[in-house]
């Protein structure tokens, strides 16, 4: 099952390696990563998508907790958080389509970001289905290139923590 | 004052109290080496770099301190790291230092460049590349801290020569260790303990499972005084050996694929196991989806992701051993278990007579049988260190234990060599105690070489090769699992008593039970390295370790040890 975890971890060389030996180990497929800053310097913050075996009961998260570097984990994806993903799609204008693609994007909340003679390029900021429902949607007309960032999460406000770390059938 | 990056590591090694250094130089770690002799740290030079590794680790195992490895960038490296997985497997605190190439030169395949840090990432608890003098004390002072707490483990540290050589205004540090992504403690809650101690006193058929970390928290006493307030039956792991006395009435001895009949039955027959410090391993399982299938689990270890990862508990309580058992002492009592315990008895007694009876059969020598002597010479006080294989489950079968870290042995991953430079290092940090090296003819010959250091550093190691001219574990899984065919399991040997005294070393050999026993005794009272060579059964139920649970097999489905042909019992006639 695709699971979503988030870490805050210390942005040092070696650290993403650190994190990608620990799903290689066991042959889990990372589905998307995003690293980027924080609001702290020297701290980075990671989104990482993981398909995980339902069987697995949270074994990654507990050894990324582990890691040194890693400073914290949580897994979101049995929270209420914000989940989006940023696309940019570079899309043939021709036969004088351009208009048409214009409308579809802000139908979507999309952006056009830029307008070249035979290209355009639309920035989507959303949940990845919706993404994808775009993408489906725009494939028609000629996809030249795509670039998606993968899965950033944050947790809304009064949101609760639905995990158990301990099982207690006892 | 001015310190060269050399100078510091001995500087710091020396704040962390260390008092030996297993190792080797070479081209990147020589500048290191080259002020130790002002710092009044031994070092010990071992014949291989793997050697340096289970060294320090044996001499973690033996004291409780943290071991320290040497070596040079490269081959020295790389050879390390059968020893740091080995170390890291059983929990071992461990710190190496090795060399590397100066920082302008690493990724550019230098002479002896290896990416040791990209290599040992998995088989470290953590690992360092040092590019700044700057960072260096507090590097060395993470790693011991790293390595000797919480659930400890291997820490590595690779040292450019540049930065070995570069200098700066040194200031030992001072403060505690900050590492905000560290978490090493895990303190109990009350309401937890009183739950364990509930379900103890609701128990009609309790087990306490004992595995390394018992001895490795330091809770072997407290272990010792609330079963024997509550009378709770105790099995161990092969690395919780010596947490719980083996000859105890309430011990049921080891656990698991080569464990007694009495824990393996009583684990797959209790109602409630309490799991002290041990991770599950599948020697310990047997077939897990048949495990204990009639028991509440509730299992206490320091490291949160081994709770639930092989068995699913019904409560998992992340602390340490040590904290629980005093948390659990003014909470127990005893209950009647009478039916329980002479339950076991009759386990207990089954299999002795078993053993009384092959016993008596044969007039072979046999490796239960060296064990066995070796136990009673010694009054069972060694400090015994096994190899990997049939000796070491005879080791574990027939060498009884009674106080934590008496007997180290390489537990999770399985390391053939590990016994003797293991045991340079527990002979280094017990020089007084009588320290027995227990080894096949295979393994033996793995890390053969430190016969010399040996020899060199003047440890009056006794050596125990159990010669059965086969690599006997794998042997044994042909003759059952394989249709008997030997494949590459036969070996031709050296002669192991000259080969001992060539390296200067007094040896004998023992080829029957009588030779045996006398070779033991002149080992027991010699003051210098000394080795026996048994010669024992290689084939056939004789050169075989009973008990056994297959692969795949629940461990109520271990076969026993065979009754002798024409053996007439009131048990087995009946």
């Amino acid at each position: 099952m695709k699971r979503t975890l988030v870490a805050l971890v210390q942005d040092q060389p070696g650290t993403l390696n650190r994190i990608a030996s620990l799903f290689r180990r066991r042959a889990y497929n990372i589905e998307s990563l995003t690293v980027g800053h924080t609001e702290h310097q020297g701290i980075s913050r990671m989104t990482i998508v993981v398909d995980e075996p339902e069987t697995s009961s949270g074994i990654v998260e507990r050894n990324l907790h582990k890691l040194i570097n890693v400073l914290d984990v949580e897994d979101v994806t049995d929270i209420s958080a914000v989940m989006h993903d940023l696309a940019l799609i570079k899309i043939a204008t021709v036969n004088g389509t351009r208009a048409e693609i214009m409308k579809i994007a802000e139908s979507f909340g999309a952006r056009i970001l830029d307008i070249g003679l035979d290209t355009l390029i639309v920035e989507a900021t959303a949940p990845g289905e919706q993404i994808d429902r775009l993408v489906a949607v725009l494939r028609p007309f000629g996809i030249a290139e795509m670039v998606r960032t993968g899965r950033i999460a944050m947790v809304r406000d009064g949101a609760f923590d639905s995990n158990q770390t301990e099982k207690e059938n006892a | 004052m001015r310190r060269t990056g050399a100078q510091i590591v001995w500087e710091m090694l020396r704040q962390e109290g260390v008092e030996v250094v297993f190792g080797m130089p070479g081209g990147s770690i020589m500048t290191t080496y080259h002020p130790r002799q002002e710092y009044g740290v031994r070092h010990v030079l071992i014949r291989h770099e793997q050697a340096a590794a289970h060294a320090a680790d044996g001499y973690a195992r033996a004291s409780g301190r943290v071991g320290v490895a040497m070596t040079t960038s490269g081959p020295g490296a790389t050879n390390l790291t059968t020893g740091i997985a080995t170390a890291m497997m059983d929990s071992i605190p461990m710190v190496c230092i090795t060399g590397q190439v100066r920082t302008s030169s690493i990724g550019s395949d230098a002479f002896q460049e290896a990416d040791i840090t990209g290599i040992t990432l998995p088989i470290t608890k953590h690992n360092y590349l040092v590019t700044d003098v700057h960072d260096l004390a507090r590097t060395i002072r993470e790693a011991f801290h790293i390595a000797s707490t919480g659930r400890p483990g291997p820490v590595l540290i690779d040292l450019p020569v540049d930065v070995q050589t570069a200098e700066m205004d040194f200031k030992p540090p001072e403060g505690d260790v900050r590492l905000p992504g560290y978490r090493c403690e895990a303190p109990i809650d009350p309401a937890t303990v009183e739950r364990i101690a509930a379900a103890l006193a609701d128990a009609e058929r309790p087990v306490i499972l004992a595995g390394h970390g018992v001895a490795l928290s330091g809770g072997a006493h407290l272990l010792r005084t609330m079963v024997e307030t509550a009378e709770l039956p105790v099995a161990t792991t092969l690395l919780g050996k010596g947490s719980f006395p083996d000859r105890h009435p309430l011990a049921l001895g080891m656990m698991g694929m080569h464990g007694t009949p009495a824990a393996n039955y009583a684990i797959q027959q209790a109602d409630l196991l309490l799991v002290l410090g041990m991770r599950f391993d599948d020697r310990v399982t047997g077939c897990l989806d048949r495990y204990a299938p009639h028991a509440r689990k509730i299992h206490v270890d320091l490291d949160p992701a081994e709770i639930c990862k092989n068995v699913q508990v019904d409560l998992g309580v992340v602390a340490d051993v040590h904290d629980v058992l005093e948390g659990l002492m003014p909470l127990v009592r005893r209950d009647d278990r009478t039916a329980w315990i002479e339950r076991i008895a009759v386990w207990k007694s089954d299999a002795a007579e078993r053993e009384i009876v092959s016993h008596l059969q044969s007039d072979a020598l046999t490796g239960p049988e060296a064990l066995h002597e070796i136990w009673r010479t010694t009054e069972g006080n060694a400090l015994v260190v096994t190899d990997v294989g049939q000796n070491q489950m005879w080791a574990a079968q027939y060498y009884a234990s009674s106080r934590p870290r008496s007997f180290l042995s390489s537990g999770g991953l399985g390391t053939m060599g590990f016994a003797l430079p293991a045991a340079i290092g527990a002979q280094i940090a017990k020089p007084t105690n009588e320290v027995w090296v227990v080894a096949g003819d295979g393994g033996f010959q793995m890390n053969i070489q430190e016969l010399a250091t040996v020899v060199q550093e003047e440890l009056p190691l006794r050596i125990a090769v159990l010669n059965n001219g086969y690599l006997g574990m794998v042997r044994q899984w042909q003759e059952h699992f394989y249709d008997g065919r030997y494949e590459a399991t036969k070996l031709w040997n050296p002669d192991f008593v000259r080969l001992a005294e060539a390296y200067g070393l007094e040896a004998w050999r023992g080829t029957t039970v009588d030779e045996a026993h006398d070779a033991i005794e002149r080992a027991h009272g010699c003051g210098s390295a000394c080795l026996i060579e048994f010669v024992v059964v290689g084939e056939g139920e004789e050169g075989n370790v009973y008990p056994m649970v297959p692969a795949g097999a629940a461990l109520h489905e271990m076969m026993q040890r065979p009754i002798p042909v024409g053996v007439q019992s009131r048990r087995w006639s009946s």
